[in-house]
């Protein structure tokens, strides 16, 4: 299996996922060798076996095998500033640094070490292309210990479809997210598209982690249906502690947490709060979290005359985040495009009635939250409303959901991929 | 009659807010950075308060009273004197007990109260009056309102509480062809007199006088006078400026207390020009016409407007949502809200949110905390929260 991250080094979702989901293929039976680019040693390795692509010399005669790959992916090298998943307050920090990289004329070197960072950002690229070397160098070396490949992410698919053309065996790639998500329509990262596109067509079949995903993958990138299946992650709470947090506001607070970019739908969410504070005046709306639309979305609230009644924290981080799922009453994701959407799955688990919008890929599993589309701020503040107005519904929600959510288990998730590697056997 | 020169010094320490989560609503009712405004106002003390009062009151002693200056310093200033650096409050004694300086009335929060709520400035105004009495031992008998923002409305309020005479803005755009050099009235209420500061000369000096790429650089007492002396055989030369541009604004270093010192003593001895301070021009000079000032007009920036607090929109939202709270707030009735109501009201916060200072990269001697308007913005509408939700209580 290739990853780009393994907790507890995490900087977005695809970490967790790729952890429960070791953890629920162990139980199932099928034992994982997991290759990241840069390990530290500290990474729970009870499910997997962990392989450090830093620790691997690139082998000379690998060049002619990978050599054509490396020319396709050397192309996306030049001037790269894209960043996946990067906090956006480090964004100028990391254009400054890449600015400074491309100075340097740099070039994969056979028969060395390189030593990945495993980070989003920089010299991003290079590390896509250099990782593709090392893993199919590993893949090379292990030959004999697995029977499919797996990849997570268009970061990793270079390295898959180089270890499947060395070695032979099948490649399942995994869409946890499509450019499509990450930009709107119009707007996407074409170098990161052709990567996804030329991953899913080497692969034997595509995971996609929602029905969402999965059609996107068949419409907008051409993947043949019959090839890509439907996956829904799960999600696992073992370790986590409800918190007890002192209220300092007797109102209910309803809260959207999140990056504030085009795709999350923050407008969205501050239109339905004006309605619904034009009928109760008890409510306080909150927006945590950074990204490029926060100061637009200052000036919208104070524009509506709200912001008495509308607060933002900023970026909050582990245990705030906790604090502020305790604090809420409703959680609101209006996320225009969401591959799958953790959040609400973790807000319900800490028993605050959820409302999703019908464009992300956890509304396609989840029975015991409120679904609208984003564009419908009328039926969001009517949600919205009701889970605050009508106890009984709210009980209803906070209940059933909490028991809905913990029933997600990766085990079950797991055995679908099982079976997803039986296929291509 | 020999023309007078009018030199007037406002002090104001912002008093600054601490950091204030979201989280901390309804838990924690400490709003400001004690620390900041504590050392804040001792560096200004050392550096500006303690020598130029010194300056001021070596001069008059040696002018033998013939100096006169004026002082606006504001309420949450004179509280934070008393607290941090009680040696300026003896200080600023001292110089009344001279008889040569006179005290000006301003709203005590250095607030803008004079455009959002009339009860609440008459209540300031009055606070200010009698701290003035208190920290300084002085009676005041002129105005000049935060910032110098002035309407004719404003001046009709300021009558009305017993003031004969009030300091403004010598704008363009309210004195068309006519000189800020005289002294004029209200349009609403001709007893009342209006002492216009003269922009180009106060900013020669509080703002040009170091900046090297002036032409007019470097300045000289012997230089600067030759621009006074162009107003011999008007009423009045007002001087305003900021007291913080001795010492702070222009450092020791750049010789502002020694070219103040040399003006001061060339002004006396050419004899051309008397000192005075405004209520004593108000005396001795009549109105030579009304002024109509319709729109606010202030002492700040290129247009001389109110732009700087309540040009965009989250300085408007946070204005109206502070002011929306006084009704409550009078029932509530309670003087540790009413303090914090005060404080919450200092032009400073809203100034902070400006957003202009992307693009003024003129003279930018004012700290501001916050690196966008929009962090400003955050910090103080949590704040706000939290004051509502007390407000709140305590008329459950």
């Amino acid at each position: 299996m290739f990853g780009w991250e393994f907790p507890p080094h995490i900087a977005g979702g695809l970490g967790t996922a790729c952890y429960g989901m070791t953890k629920g293929l162990a139980e199932n039976g099928v034992e994982v060798l997991f290759v990241m680019p840069s390990a530290s040693g500290d990474e729970d390795q009870s499910a997997v076996r962990i392989l450090n692509a830093s620790d691997v010399p690139v082998a000379d005669n690998m060049a002619l095998d990978v050599d054509k790959y490396f020319e396709k992916v050397q192309f996306y090298q030049i001037g790269t500033n894209m960043i996946p998943y990067a906090d956006p307050d480090d964004f100028a920090e990391i254009v400054e640094n890449e600015r400074m990289m491309m100075d340097k004329n740099y070039r994969i070197q056979y028969g060395k070490k390189y030593k990945f960072s495993g980070k989003y950002g920089a010299n991003l690229m290079e590390e896509v292309a250099r990782y593709a070397m090392a893993g199919a160098t590993l893949a090379l070396e292990h030959k004999d210990e697995f029977d499919v490949i797996h990849a997570h992410d268009w970061l990793t698919y270079m390295a898959g479809v180089a270890a499947k053309k060395v070695t032979g065996k099948p490649l399942v790639v995994h869409m946890h997210a499509t450019s499509f998500d990450r930009g709107s329509e119009k707007n996407i990262d074409t170098r990161v598209y052709s990567l996804e596109r030329r991953g899913m067509e080497a692969a034997d079949k595509v995971i996609a982690v929602s029905e969402l995903t999965r059609n996107i993958c068949i419409n907008k990138y051409g993947i043949p249906p019959e090839k890509v299946v439907a996956v829904h992650n799960a999600v696992d709470f073992s370790g986590k502690e409800a918190i007890n947090v002192e209220r300092g506001i007797d109102d209910k607070i309803v809260t959207f947490l999140g990056r504030i970019t085009y795709q999350k739908g923050p407008e969205y969410f501050i239109e339905a709060a004006a309605k619904v504070l034009k009928r109760c005046p008890n409510v306080r709306f909150v927006m945590a979290g950074s990204g490029d639309l926060m100061d637009k979305c200052v000036l919208h609230v104070a524009r509506l005359g709200l912001s008495d009644r509308f607060h933002f924290t900023g970026f909050l981080r582990g245990a705030a985040v906790t604090q502020m799922f305790a604090l809420s009453d409703v959680y609101v994701m209006p996320s225009i495009s969401e591959p799958f959407g953790i959040s609400p799955l973790e807000a319900m688990q800490t028993n605050v009635p959820s409302i999703v919008s019908k464009q992300s890929g956890c509304a396609e599993i989840l029975d015991y939250c409120l679904k609208v589309d984003f564009w419908d701020v009328d039926a969001m503040a009517d949600a919205i409303y009701g889970l605050l107005q009508y106890p009984a519904v709210h009980k209803l929600a906070q209940e059933k959901g909490y028991e809905e959510v913990n029933n997600l288990k990766w085990t079950a998730a797991s055995a679908k991929i099982k079976a997803v590697y039986e296929s291509v056997l | 009659m020999k023309p007078s020169i009018c030199l007037t010094f406002k002090i104001h320490q912002p008093t600054h807010l601490r950091l204030y989560r979201f989280f901390e609503i309804g838990k924690d009712s400490h709003y400001y950075d004690d620390f900041a405004n504590r050392s804040l106002i001792k560096k200004t003390a050392s550096d500006c308060y303690l020598p130029m009062n010194q300056l001021l009151l070596n001069l008059i002693k040696s002018t033998k009273g013939k100096l006169k200056v004026a002082f606006a310093i504001s309420g949450g200033t004179l509280e934070q004197f008393d607290r941090y650096c009680p040696e300026v409050l003896d200080s600023f004694r001292e110089l009344n007990a001279t008889g040569c300086v006179e005290f000006l009335c301003e709203p005590y929060y250095h607030s803008f109260a004079a455009v959002a709520d009339d009860a609440e400035f008459t209540h300031q105004v009055n606070k200010h009056r009698n701290a003035i009495k208190e920290y300084i031992g002085a009676d005041v008998k002129s105005f000049v309102n935060t910032d110098m923002v002035y309407t004719d409305a404003i001046g009709e309020k300021i009558a009305d509480l017993g003031f004969k005479t009030v300091l403004t803005e010598g704008a363009k755009h309210i004195l068309g062809w006519k000189s800020p050099n005289y002294v004029y009235s209200c349009v609403y209420n001709p007893k009342l007199k209006l002492i216009l500061r003269n922009p180009g000369l106060s900013d020669d000096i509080s703002i040009r006088f170091s900046d090297r790429n002036w032409n007019g650089f470097p300045l000289t007492a012997e230089k600067y006078y030759s621009w006074l002396e162009q107003a011999q055989g008007d009423q009045v030369v007002n001087l305003c400026m900021n007291y913080k541009v001795f010492g702070e604004f222009h450092p020791k270093e750049s010789g502002i207390f020694d070219f103040f010192e040399s003006l001061v003593n060339m002004v006396i001895s050419k004899d051309c020009f008397t000192f005075a301070t405004p209520s004593e021009i108000a005396k001795k000079y009549a109105a030579v016409d009304s002024i109509d000032v319709q729109d606010p007009v202030s002492c700040e920036n290129e247009e001389k407007d109110m732009a700087k607090w309540l040009g965009n929109e989250l300085q408007k939202e946070a204005f109206n949502k502070l002011y929306a709270l006084q009704e409550k707030l009078a029932i509530a009735n309670l003087p540790q809200l009413w303090e914090d109501y005060g404080l919450l009201q200092e032009s400073d916060h809203l100034f902070n949110m400006n957003s202009s200072f992307f693009t003024d990269k003129g003279n930018h001697r004012y700290v501001n905390p916050y690196d966008t308007p929009f962090e400003a913005f955050i910090n103080y509408m949590n704040v706000l929260a939290d004051f509502a939700i007390r407000v709140d209580e305590e008329l459950n």
